[in-house]
């Protein structure tokens, strides 16, 4: 009896375990620079997703010591969209699962075009003034300069803010 | 070139900036020509201008346009809220071309993006002012009788001052050599200094005005303002050394020009005036044959 109940225990804990960590169909996405997990959600409008969407942060990796990580169920994402949040994690990559299987990894690649997510940094840009949507290319994709396609100024990395 | 925006003097390309120039030539030659007269040209200044606003409505008149518009946005429904957006559809509603000049950057190429009829920017805040490059390219190629292999400087203001910008992004198309004169505070942006680089030329950085006078072929002066410096005792410090006199052009070179997008404060002294090598009044002048030569082609009737 005292063995059946700790068994039960032991495949709760593990049931539990499996719902958090592994989706039947969906996207996960991982290797997200710490600290960074709410603006991917944000970017990739997750906010408003009705499917189940898991995310963690501050997670072990052995690649980058932290990591965050999100998963979507029954979500799968296009090129373009992977690539918007190439500005907040340049390291991520999309992990398709169909029947808890892995059937594609996409690594992020920085666009050449950047629209409406980022604010340009100069207040005096019609962008911040009227209701324009921001739009910039990326005139250097290793240092993250967005050039606005508006004013014409170069949004630098430390600059970036997202809309 | 019918229907083509002029937002950012980039977006004409070399062969496009030689053949206004070769139309403005004519304009200079015959300036009253009625080549527009069933025409309206709204010039629209959300912001006060002299030298723009009437060369521009000069230019539209001796072509035999009419000119509709306000030269400040005070008497406008801008003041009741109106977006940017609704006021230039309804504008684009009423006239063939608009000319428009506005605070903020970035104002004119969106206007050209919800207007149903071809854009000129005349000065978009700090941004852009290809109207002014154009008719500086005049009077360089004027007083050089060529565009090509020059040595230009740049003395003043490089950071803010947008002609500057401008004609240093249009002049990176002629194989120009830049020497670039200012006050540490004031120096070119790195993206201008990215597009000459880009473009494989060289440029030369000075702290001293006298420098430049024996190498240049043009001498670009700019207004420092005080405005521009956090720390007044920074403008005091260098407010008199890009002062550019006649006892100064003892070296020059006997083809060198001075030019100026004007006003001028006190960067040039009266006593220049009088010397071959001023060209600033000639320079404003010829900026009326330039927007001629620009209304004409983008109307399609040049």
């Amino acid at each position: 009896m005292l063995n059946k109940d700790n068994n039960d225990k032991k495949m709760n804990k593990e049931q539990r375990h499996l719902n958090v960590t592994a989706i039947e169909n969906g996207t996960v996405i991982d290797h997200i620079p710490a600290n960074n997990v709410f603006k991917v959600l944000h970017i990739l409008n997750l906010e408003n997703n009705k499917n189940q969407v898991l995310f963690g942060d501050n997670l072990d990796s052995q690649k980058y010591g932290k990591k965050g990580i999100v998963k979507v169920s029954n979500t799968f994402f296009e090129g373009n969209e992977i690539n918007k949040i190439a500005l907040v994690a340049p390291t991520a990559t999309f992990i398709e699962i169909k029947n808890f299987e892995v059937v594609t990894k996409k690594q992020v690649e920085v666009p050449d075009q950047i629209k409406s997510i980022v604010k340009c940094f100069n207040p005096n840009c019609i962008t911040n003034v009227e209701n324009v949507p921001s739009r910039f290319t990326v005139v250097d994709k290793e240092n993250m300069k967005l050039l606005c396609h508006y004013c014409e100024k170069i949004t630098a990395k430390n600059n970036i803010v997202f809309a | 070139m019918k229907d083509k925006n002029l937002v950012s003097i980039t977006d004409f390309n070399k062969e496009q900036y030689l053949e206004i120039l070769e139309i403005a030539a004519d304009f200079e030659k015959n300036p009253n020509q009625k080549l527009l007269n069933d025409h309206v040209v709204a010039s629209l200044f959300f912001e006060p201008s002299t030298r723009t606003r009437l060369s521009f409505e000069t230019a539209a008149n001796r072509l035999g346009a009419r000119v509709i518009g306000f030269s400040d946005s005070g008497s406008t429904s801008v003041k009741k809220g109106e977006s940017l957006k609704d006021t230039i559809i309804m504008v684009s509603g009423y006239a063939d071309i608009i000319v428009m000049r506005h605070p903020r950057e970035g104002a004119a190429r969106w206007a050209s993006e919800v207007s149903s009829v071809p854009v000129i920017n005349a000065g978009d805040g700090a941004n852009q002012h290809p109207t002014q490059c154009l008719l500086d390219m005049y009077s360089i190629m004027q007083t050089q009788g060529s565009l090509e292999n020059l040595n230009i400087a740049f003395i003043g203001d490089l950071k803010y001052g947008r002609t500057v910008h401008s004609l240093v992004q249009a002049m990176c198309n002629f194989n120009a050599t830049f020497h670039l004169v200012s006050p540490e505070e004031l120096k070119l942006p790195s993206a201008s200094k990215m597009h000459i680089k880009n473009s494989n030329l060289i440029y030369h950085q000075y702290t001293e005005l006298s420098d430049v006078i024996p190498i240049a072929d043009i001498i670009y002066m700019t207004r420092i303002q005080k405005e521009r410096f956090s720390d007044p005792l920074d403008y005091e410090k260098v407010k008199n050394s890009y002062v550019l006199d006649r006892a100064m052009l003892h070296n020059c070179k006997p083809n060198m020009k001075i030019l100026h997008p004007l006003p001028r404060v006190n960067e040039i002294s009266e006593d220049v005036d009088e010397t071959p090598q001023a060209f600033y009044f000639k320079q404003a002048e010829n900026g009326v044959y330039v927007r001629q030569a620009l209304l004409a082609a983008i109307a399609g009737v040049k």
